[in-house]
């Protein structure tokens, strides 16, 4: 694997491997000293053309973690603002010889671009709203914790579709893993043609009870003025994930940030069965794997003493 | 009317050529048989039989087992001036179309400023008497400046030159100016093209769509924003009597309103982009804007089947590439940023060989006949082999095979949608209103005897 640019390019013995690497970092959290020497000497840029917390943060920090030095850049107050293209900000960047660079940006596309301007690994923190392959692996790692296995696991992904780089690649990465997905919001929200990955596609909750995991996706103000839905109150009077709604034995997940009292009432976010925090955790170990990955190499761990030693690619996309 | 009598092109010396025994091939004049194609004094002077032409002072080219055919017309390109030269121009557009065979072209009026005036129209054609090396045709938009708002003085615009109109980039939005400016058409002329898309459907769409934009969340352009418009344009242009030429058409469902509309008696043209017949949205998947981003979108196989059906039983009565030169700051961006269309005239005729005549998909008459179509629907003269017609000739080689870009281009932008590709048939040279326009360069002519 030379870069991690979707869910869609990788096999399920991938995504495992990733998975099992971000195992082995979550006992890294618990020592005192939470930080191993793999990736030091290596440069990591991070470049977000898109605010971000979560994502931007536990990237950042995973780099740390692995010792390696981490430039961060945001589009506003950088050259980006200067009228800087694409192409150009990553030559600059990539004089550095980054090891790798993590990017996110408002178009579908863009990583994969990047990819063929720079030698470093690049791993795609979103795409427009295409993919995010981190949040995929990150809520296959807190299933998979959970479950043990997704194997003919129901999942129910509910909201904003069409305008959702999560939805996307978790149908993917679910599927993937042997869940069956079943996809529901208005059909106004609902990409026309997505059967096509695989999943079943419900215009209502109307069967949600069927559901082991119910994965809600956030819904943006914006929506409402391009008239998708009506009205906020009518998305949630049809939509919203609340404890009525939700039975105890399923599941809660949503990749944050969350609007409380729209797709997700405030009770069903503090119940016991939301895993929205566990979600947060499992995005540092794992954005640690991709990192591990990509630069260290699949086979066997690097010494910790290997400055200047050069990422080992074990494949690459298909 | 002749090409050169109504289009502008540099001007120069008549050719005087023998083609020995080539295979000459002009379906729509009845012609498929060997001959010695003798020009001269701008005309085709003879079709004498193989071998028997009298060299006469001529230049003899041995074009045994190559094939002469009716020149190509072109009635959509883009030649990017004024204003945006650094893509393409007069001198290098002209040249890019005649190595692709063709002997006459039509500008498109979306410069920089929009060609929306009776000087815009003089000072292009006096550009064309200076640098083209085909005859070439300028429309003018039909709203000022392609605003949408008010018509041009179409009158004064037809005066000047301009063969025909169009706003072609954008839709007239507003149906009610697009009646005014076909109730005008009987005053001044012209047929007027049009791109067909309706914005409130199209919105900020990038692709398709279907599955593929789904899977690639990119924001999809619905085939009815295309038929939903030609359904309107054609109810106006029969209301009205008027005429209409529809452009690159993508969609299934507007082939079908195009043919239901001429069955009604509409007075109804259509085209077809050789990259809509050749390519479908699955060449979007990996996202590469620079073979795969254009307006109208590529659609699905269903649609590319109703192209190629159109094409055969003529209700697309002509191939044009919508030649849309762009420079590589404008397609290295992502998919989504990355500016519309790709460039085509070098590689349309050769594209359509390799993927649709030696497939067995359509006869080569019938390619050889919508390659030359684009000119009636404008008023001139299809290009013609039958003796005393003008002389527009493509010399081709059918069996060369070639790596598109490879020797670069003519053009002065390289965003062609099969770039790299090996395509088979070749145009050796090209016969334009009677002059040698083109040929290639490894193409050496006999001497004369």
């Amino acid at each position: 694997m030379k870069h991690l640019l979707s869910i869609e390019h990788l096999s399920r013995e991938e995504i495992e491997g990733i998975l099992d690497r971000a195992e082995s970092f979550a006992e890294v959290g618990r020592r005192d000293i939470k930080k191993v020497p793999t990736l030091r000497g290596r440069t990591v840029v991070s470049l977000f053309y898109e605010s971000s917390t979560r994502t931007s943060s536990s990237f950042d920090l995973a780099a740390k973690r692995l010792s390696a030095d981490l430039i961060s850049v945001k589009a506003a107050g950088s050259s980006v603002e200067k009228g800087e293209s694409l192409k150009d900000t990553v030559a600059t960047l990539s004089a550095y010889d980054p090891a790798a660079i993590v990017i996110r940006h408002p178009h579908a596309g863009a990583a994969q671009m990047v990819a063929g301007w720079t030698a470093a690994a690049v791993v795609n923190a979103g795409d427009g709203k295409h993919e995010h392959p981190s949040q995929a692996l990150l809520d296959v790692y807190t299933l998979r914790r959970k479950l043990g296995s997704l194997e003919g696991i129901r999942i129910w992904i509910v909201g904003d579709v069409l305008h959702s780089r999560v939805a996307r690649s978790n149908l993917i990465a679910f599927t993937r893993m042997g869940a069956e997905v079943t996809v529901c919001g208005p059909p106004t929200l609902i990409p026309r043609g997505i059967e096509e990955l695989g999943c079943d596609v419900s215009y209502s909750l109307e069967g949600i009870g069927e559901a082991e995991v119910v994965y809600a996706l956030r819904m943006q103000r914006e929506r409402m003025s391009e008239s998708f839905v009506p009205s906020l109150r009518e998305y949630a009077a049809s939509f919203q994930i609340d404890s009525r709604r939700l039975n105890p034995r399923q599941l809660l997940m949503h990749p944050g940030p969350v609007n409380r009292g729209v797709e997700l009432s405030g009770e069903a976010i503090d119940s016991p069965q939301s895993l929205i925090a566990e979600q947060v955790a499992a995005g540092l170990v794992v954005r640690m794997a991709i990192l591990y990955e990509l630069l260290a190499g699949a086979e066997g761990a690097p010494s910790g003493e290997g400055e200047g030693s050069k990422p080992t690619p074990i494949g690459t996309p298909a | 009317m002749s090409l050169s009598a109504l289009l502008d092109v540099r001007p120069g010396d008549d050719a005087h050529l023998i083609l020995r025994r080539a295979t000459v091939l002009d379906p729509v004049a009845g012609i498929d048989s060997v001959h010695d194609v003798v020009v001269r004094e701008g005309e085709i002077a003879a079709l004498a039989p193989p071998g028997e032409a009298d060299t006469d002072g001529a230049e003899v080219v041995e074009a045994e087992g190559l094939h002469a055919f009716p020149a190509f017309f072109d009635p959509h390109v883009h030649l990017r001036t004024p204003g945006q030269e650094h893509k393409e121009d007069v001198e290098t557009g002209t040249r890019a179309a005649a190595a692709g065979g063709y002997c006459g072209i039509l500008a498109m009026a979306n410069t920089q400023p929009p060609v929306s005036t009776a000087a815009d129209v003089s000072a292009l054609r006096e550009q064309a008497r200076a640098a083209a090396s085909i005859p070439v045709g300028f429309l003018a938009t039909v709203t000022k400046d392609m605003k949408g708002e008010e018509l041009t003085e179409m009158v004064e615009l037809r005066g000047a030159g301009a063969i025909g109109f169009s706003d072609d980039g954008l839709p007239i939005a507003d149906a009610g100016l697009m009646r005014r400016a076909l109730q005008y058409q009987h005053l001044c002329g012209g047929n007027i093209a049009l791109h067909e898309e309706d914005p409130a459907l199209s919105r900020d769409g990038a692709m398709h769509e279907g599955a593929v934009s789904a899977v690639l969340g990119l924001a999809g352009i619905p085939s009815v924003s295309e038929s939903t418009m030609v359904a309107r344009d054609a109810a106006l242009a029969g209301y009205e009597r008027a005429r209409i030429h529809v452009q690159h058409l993508s969609a299934a469902e507007s082939v079908e309103v195009v043919r239901a509309a001429r069955a009604a008696g509409v007075r109804i043209s259509a085209e077809a982009s050789p990259h809509h017949l050749c390519l479908t949205d699955e060449a979007v998947r990996d996202l590469d804007p620079h073979r795969a981003k254009m307006n109208p979108p590529l659609r699905e196989e269903r649609d590319r089947q109703a192209l190629i059906e159109g094409l055969r039983d003529g209700t697309i009565e002509c191939i044009a590439t919508d030649h849309a030169p762009h420079q590589p700051e404008e397609k290295d961006v992502p998919f989504e940023q990355a500016a519309m269309g790709v460039t085509g005239l070098e590689t349309a005729f050769a594209a359509l060989h390799t993927e649709l005549v030696l497939p067995g998909v359509i006869d080569l008459g019938l390619l050889v006949e919508r390659m030359a179509g684009g000119a009636e629907p404008f008023d001139l003269e299809r290009p013609s082999l039958a003796p005393g017609s003008e002389a527009n000739v493509a010399l081709c080689d059918l069996g060369a095979e070639w790596t598109v870009g490879e020797d670069g281009y003519e053009s002065r932008s390289a965003n062609s949608w099969c770039a790299g590709q090996t395509l088979t048939g070749r145009v050796l040279m090209t016969v334009a209103a009677g002059q040698v326009a083109y040929r290639l360069r490894s193409f050496s002519l006999g001497v004369a005897a």
